[in-house]
């Protein structure tokens, strides 16, 4: 299984919010053991949709740079579960961002109905503070591109939203199998 | 420019959203790390709510300084020295540094980051902006 937990761009207005839809899926391993004969899908996936629809908000908004890692959710409220079959839409807004991290708040709906409220905090980690890498611009223009950012996105001026210029020929790495 | 009530009002919300602690659990004099629970990244999201709120750019270190623990010209022996003191009265005029200056131990420095010095922070800061 791959580690996306969003399956596509619905919108995505640069710099200021997006859209994205997950659909849930008995295909999906883990929801057999969470739980044995009444499948969920845990919270914390949830969250971590969160973290990538908003992670990529930022990391496009950034011109595909930064180092900006989830580092803090001060809040996430559910209000039901999401089940296989239903279509999770994940409403995230830019509500801050500066050069040491970003704030992102989100909502997630089926159908009319909300399901949770996420907030996600990420903290922008400097040079010479990394132990490892973390996504680069090939990643999160992989990650764009696959999800249909590009095919749905604006910019801040309302054009289409395009590869930041220089970023074309930046080699695709996608992301690797799920686990760090 | 807001009231002092009006800075402690909107500062303990913002508490009570970064923290996810009751309401009356943000007092004037409750400690940030030790009544609140507040974490290192905490500090981080506090200050990006609080130029959210009130509309101010808070330079990095200026609210929470980060290197007056780690030079050993203001740290020594577990306390702080006479020009580490007076680098902390710099540093932080708008923290109450009254009992800390009487007895200033390292592990005592925590107690400094108090709701009521965010306010006293914010009403400094704001006091500077041209309305």
């Amino acid at each position: 299984m791959r580690w996306y937990w969003i399956d596509r761009f619905l919108e995505f207005e640069s710099g200021r919010s997006s859209k994205a839809v997950k659909n849930v899926t008995l295909a999906e391993e883990h929801l057999h053991d969470h739980f044995p004969g009444y499948p969920v899908m845990p919270g914390a996936l949830i969250i971590e949709g969160f973290a990538q629809a908003g992670g990529l908000l930022v990391g496009e908004h950034l011109k595909l740079g930064g180092n900006m890692i989830l580092a803090k959710v001060p809040k996430a409220v559910f209000h039901g579960e999401a089940r296989p079959g239903d279509s999770l839409v994940y409403s995230s807004k830019l509500e801050y961002i500066n050069a040491e991290g970003a704030l992102v708040s989100g909502l997630c709906h089926v159908g009319e109905k909300l399901l949770a409220e996420v907030d996600i905090f990420f903290a922008n980690v400097q040079e010479g503070q990394r132990t490892r890498d973390l996504f680069g611009p090939g990643e999160l223009l992989s990650m764009l591109k696959l999800l249909g950012a590009y095919d749905v996105g604006h910019a801040a001026d309302g054009t289409p939203l395009k590869v930041p210029p220089g970023m074309e020929t930046q080699a695709a790495r996608p992301l690797g199998m799920a686990g760090p | 420019m807001p009231s002092k009530e009006e800075i402690f009002s909107k500062v303990r919300d913002i508490l009570v959203e970064a923290l996810s602690v009751e309401e009356d659990e943000v007092t004037p004099e409750a400690t940030l790390t030790g009544d609140l629970g507040a974490e290192s990244i905490d500090f981080l999201d506090i200050v990006f709510r609080l130029e959210k709120a009130f509309n101010i750019k808070i330079p990095r270190g200026e609210l929470f300084p980060e290197n007056l623990l780690t030079d050993a010209n203001f740290v020594q022996n577990g306390r702080f020295t006479d020009t580490g003191l007076a680098e902390l009265k710099k540093q932080m005029p708008f923290a109450d540094l009254e009992a800390f200056t009487a007895n200033p131990v390292i592990k005592e420095f925590s107690k400094l980051f108090t709701v009521q010095m965010i306010c006293n922070y914010v009403d400094a800061k704001l006091a500077t902006v041209p309305s």
